[in-house]
């Protein structure tokens, strides 16, 4: 077993899947050597801002219905909670529920807590929390400042158990530990996985756990779903904790997202019983092929996925024939997590159109169950070998990247990123909603976005031609990968033999 | 009182990063976590009126990203090692480097590290801006103050008529640029010359002229007020602060009669110059007042603040004095400094010779919610508030109106709630929250 449940947190991912975040190489030569447990993480003299966990753990917890969040931080690490706000509005009206706001709230820790502590705001957070939400879970996210001063926040939370009849649980996702953000996905699946799962009382043969993020386009797997006779549970946003406590009744777990399905899904698998679907991404037709297959191979549903399969091909084909015609060796760059990365490189693939590089913000060695991640084996077995970089956002490089390359088309998801290829004049389509391209009609709609993007360029071109670039003119010059240097000194060598 | 949170209203000293973004040809360098910048910006600057990273912001901003082996070790060498590179790779006139929380618990020497630099003359400065410290208004002046210290440099020289304007926290205030370039012109039209630093009139040149001018302007309750103390102190120049952000027109000529008092302009030049300015206010107003009366069936009962004090001040008195509306309680969220509470208050017990709001200071929700839950309204009351307070709203059959931070269901780009076209503006905006919502 890999997933320890008795341990009060998550291993980090450098930790635990060997993750890293510079390399630059190619498709094949980094899943070879990752499988052989050669690639090391390198360093840069020069980083921008990247991101930190607990934006990935509190973003996830806020949006369980009946639970409530209390941010053990100072103010700042709580100030962008509108976000949070802003989707659960728009998750609530995709669902057509009333509208209400996120139960959050920040102990607010000041200098007197870094000096003396902040154990009688924690209580007084949770306290307030209590009374004012009424929640069924009260989840207490750590931060930089609890975790420096070595606040001990689990034995507070027990201390307070005796008084709040709910479970308080600990939730450590402190941005410091880790320099992959994706580890707060961890943190907060890892107390979900040992705080609220329950062993299942009976199993449901149908049910089938959905990992995703605000789930905005899931009627289309519902529909694919049904056909096949089984039913799609979304988790975690928007699910309620006796939901979340029947987890383990379901018959399998499919993830959107590699990157952010890896712990909860082989957590559930290892400690509970629910088989994890190791499969490619449902981004594109291949992936949704994959999806589909492996899930009808575990729940032994083969006949009716392979019906299922050829039915929805056969509806797309002409539109996409088109769509291919169109969008023909357009060169495009990804820039994503790794696991949409090389999701769409296969799909923009699918699409014909040329994939000339694939940027991912880190790279897992592993997942969870022990393997390379599917998505990345897959493209390390094609024909051709892909160009790939990792970094964690450094738009310095991305920038020199697009410069030099110069592609038709720059596809990014992660916020903020999507303007730097557009102020160099590169339509760049953001991919916001995990749903954007799913399934078999998923790769029309998405393809019918890029030709879209690159039939009225204006926007981008004026912006290109107005703006002038934050960076120097010795940067401009520079090789984009020029401050990367792989830390490990066996590794010196490998630096050198990059494409 | 709670000490605790709840709706976040405001964010860190390292927000501050903002005030420096604000500044052409200026970059922040974070010596911070690696989440910070991050939450930062989409904090102040994306679900604030969705305003965008402009030239160096978001991602773009250097960060040593502080993990374990900085906290462990101490990140000043790394620090340094960042601070070398950002001058070669950040095309920017001046660099402001920011701390966050992990550096200031750790304790580096960051002033040590940027005083290295500035001996070999590089525009590097530095302020501790470690998030428990305080709040974004208080990184605010910290930046500034840093600033006034470690760069700006005497001189004899004094411009008559020049005048430094420091008003709203730029990017915290979704208006901010706006707003100053409303003062701007204001202050123009007065004949005197505004020297305004934030925003696409200003810069780093804007910055060099600070030393030059002949007095400071504060147009703020209280943030700013250690700044123009500051630049009295360094440089000499006498201060002029006037708490109230002014909208609407008996607000907006009483503080250009005091700045022309102040500035030591002759009255009859004054005089004239307001009533050009008023001009437009009165045609649009005379104009649409059948409207502003007729909708009086539709009309709110009381309004409510539930805001900073530049907007609670600012549009109370605009609404009580110009409008007239009745205030309901005013909720003043900036977590004000004990000893700047009483003038501000002071301002709402004489909103009017008449009229007074009773405030509540606090910067929890949880204290709004519950004060207003009790309230017995007769009507539906407006909220002019931020977007924390939508679902609030429609629980006491309100009307609402975001116009503090965070403005997270507006986009804004140049508007502006100042001066005398700022009050069209907003009446623009409330009425169109009437006119829009069935009653
Ligand atoms: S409160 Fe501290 S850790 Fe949080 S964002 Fe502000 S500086 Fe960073």
């Amino acid at each position: 077993m890999t997933i320890n449940l008795k341990a009060t947190e998550a291993k980090v991912r450098e930790n635990r899947l060997s993750s890293i975040t510079a390399y630059k190489g190619s498709v094949k030569d980094m899943v070879q050597k990752a499988g052989g447990c050669g690639l090391k993480g390198g360093e840069r003299c020069f980083t921008q801002t990247t991101s930190c966990s607990l934006g990935c753990a509190q973003g996830q917890l806020v949006m369980i219905q009946d639970a409530a969040v209390v941010g053990h931080s100072a103010i700042g690490c709580g100030s962008d909670t509108i976000q949070s706000n802003i989707n659960k509005r728009r998750g609530h009206f995709s669902r057509e529920w009333e509208l209400t706001d996120i139960n959050y709230i920040n102990t607010n820790m000041t200098e007197e807590a870094t000096v003396f502590g902040g154990k009688a705001k924690l209580r007084e957070g949770v306290r307030e929390a209590y009374r004012r939400f009424n929640p069924k879970a009260i989840f207490v996210t750590t931060s930089c400042v609890s975790g420096i001063i070595g606040e001990d926040v689990s034995g507070i939370l027990s201390e307070l158990e005796q008084e709040i009849p709910v479970p308080l649980v600990p939730v450590h996702c402190e941005g410091f530990r880790s320099r992959l953000w994706a580890s707060g996905f961890d943190a907060a699946f890892h107390a979900i996985l040992s705080y609220i799962v329950k062993p299942a009382e009976k199993k449901r043969p149908e049910l089938v756990n959905i990992i995703n993020f605000a789930g905005i386009g899931r009627a289309q797997v519902t529909r694919l779903l049904n056909r096949i006779g089984l039913v799609p549970q979304f988790i975690v946003q928007f699910t309620t904790l006796d939901q979340l406590s029947r987890l383990s009744e379901a018959a399998a777990t499919l993830s959107f997202c590699g990157t952010l399905g890896s712990y909860l899904a082989t957590g559930l698998e290892e400690h509970f019983g629910v088989p994890y679907i190791k499969s490619l991404q449902p981004h594109g037709i291949a992936g949704t092929d994959s999806w589909l297959r492996e899930l009808g191979r575990v729940l032994g549903k083969e006949d009716e996925v392979e019906a299922l399969i050829a039915e929805e091909k056969a509806a797309i084909a002409q539109e996409l024939a088109e769509l291919q015609t169109k969008l023909n060796g357009k060169r495009v760059v990804i820039g994503m997590g790794p696991s949409f990365a090389q999701n769409y490189t296969r799909l923009l693939d699918e699409l014909g159109m040329d994939v000339v590089w694939t940027a991912s913000w880190h790279f897992d060695q592993r997942h969870d169950y022990g393997e390379v991640p599917a998505a990345a084996q897959d493209l390390s077995e094609w024909d051709k070998d892909i160009p790939v970089s990792v970094s964690e956002l450094q738009i310095f490089e991305i920038i020199n990247l697009l410069r030099e390359l110069k592609p038709d088309v720059y596809v990014c998801r992660h916020p903020g990123m999507a303007i730097w290829a557009a102020k160099l004049g590169i339509p760049a389509i953001f991919v916001s909603d995990e749903y954007q391209s799913f399934g078999y009609q998923g790769i029309i709609s998405f393809g019918s976005r890029i030709a879209d993007a690159l039939a009225n360029p204006t926007f981008v071109r004026y912006l290109a031609s107005k703006i002038k670039l934050p960076y120097t003119n010795w940067w401009l010059e520079q090789d984009a990968f020029k401050y990367l240097d792989e830390a490990a000194p066996s590794s010196k060598v490998r630096s050198k033999e990059v494409i | 009182m709670a000490k605790v949170i709840e709706q976040v209203r405001y964010a860190c000293a390292l927000g501050a990063l903002h005030s420096v973004l604000a500044i052409d040809r200026a970059v922040p360098i974070l010596h911070a976590g690696p989440g910070c910048g991050q939450r930062l910006s989409t904090a102040l600057s994306l679900t604030n009126g969705y305003q965008g990273t402009g030239y160096a912001g978001g991602h773009s901003m250097p960060c040593t990203n502080s993990t374990e082996t900085e906290v462990v070790f101490g990140g000043e060498k790394k620090l340094k090692e960042l601070i070398t590179q950002s001058l070669r790779v950040m095309d920017a006139d001046l660099y402001v480097v920011l701390t966050g929380c992990t550096s200031d618990i750790v304790g580096d020497d960051v002033l040590e590290v940027a005083r290295s630099f500035q001996k070999k003359g590089h525009p590097v400065v530095c302020a501790q801006t470690g998030g428990f410290s305080g709040n974004n208004f208080h990184g605010h002046e910290l930046i500034l103050d840093a600033i006034i210290d470690q760069y700006l440099k005497p001189t004899d020289e004094r411009v008559p008529g020049l005048v430094n304007v420091f008003s709203v926290v730029p990017f915290y205030d979704a208006f901010w640029s706006g707003n100053l370039q409303a003062i701007q012109k204001l202050l123009t039209a007065l004949g005197l010359k505004p020297n305004v630093i934030f925003g696409p009139a200003g810069g780093v040149t804007a910055l060099n002229h600070v030393p030059k001018a002949q007095f400071n302007l504060l147009l703020s309750p209280w943030v700013g007020l250690n700044n123009v103390k500051s630049l009295e102190d360094k440089f000499g120049t006498p201060y002029l602060h006037y708490p109230i952000l002014p909208i609407g027109p008996t607000e907006t000529s009483k503080f250009l009669r005091t700045v022309g008092e102040f500035a030591g302009l002759a009255s009859e030049q004054v005089e004239t110059a307001i009533k050009e300015l008023e001009k437009p206010y009165d045609y649009y107003i005379e104009r649409s007042a059948d409207y502003l009366l007729q909708a009086r069936a539709g009309l709110p009962s009381r309004f409510i603040t539930i805001s900073d004090s530049f907007y609670g001040l600012g549009i109370s008195k605009f609404l009580v004095n110009d409008l007239g509306f009745l205030p309901g309680t005013q909720f003043v969220m900036d977590n004000i400094p004990q000893r700047h509470q009483s003038a501000v208050k002071a301002e709402f017990a004489n909103l009017s010779d008449t009229i007074a709001a009773p405030v509540v200071f606090t910067n929890d929700s949880g204290v709004v919610k519950e004060t207003l839950r009790e309230t017995k309204f007769k009507g539906r009351p407006l909220i002019l508030g931020s977007g924390w307070d939508q679902v609030l709203a429609k629980e006491l059959n309100g009307y609402q109106l975001s116009v503090t931070f965070p403005v997270s269901n507006r986009f804004i780009l140049n508007s502006s709630y100042v001066g005398y076209d700022g009050a069209l503006r907003l009446a623009e905006d409330v009425f169109s929250v009437l006119v829009n919502s069935s009653y």
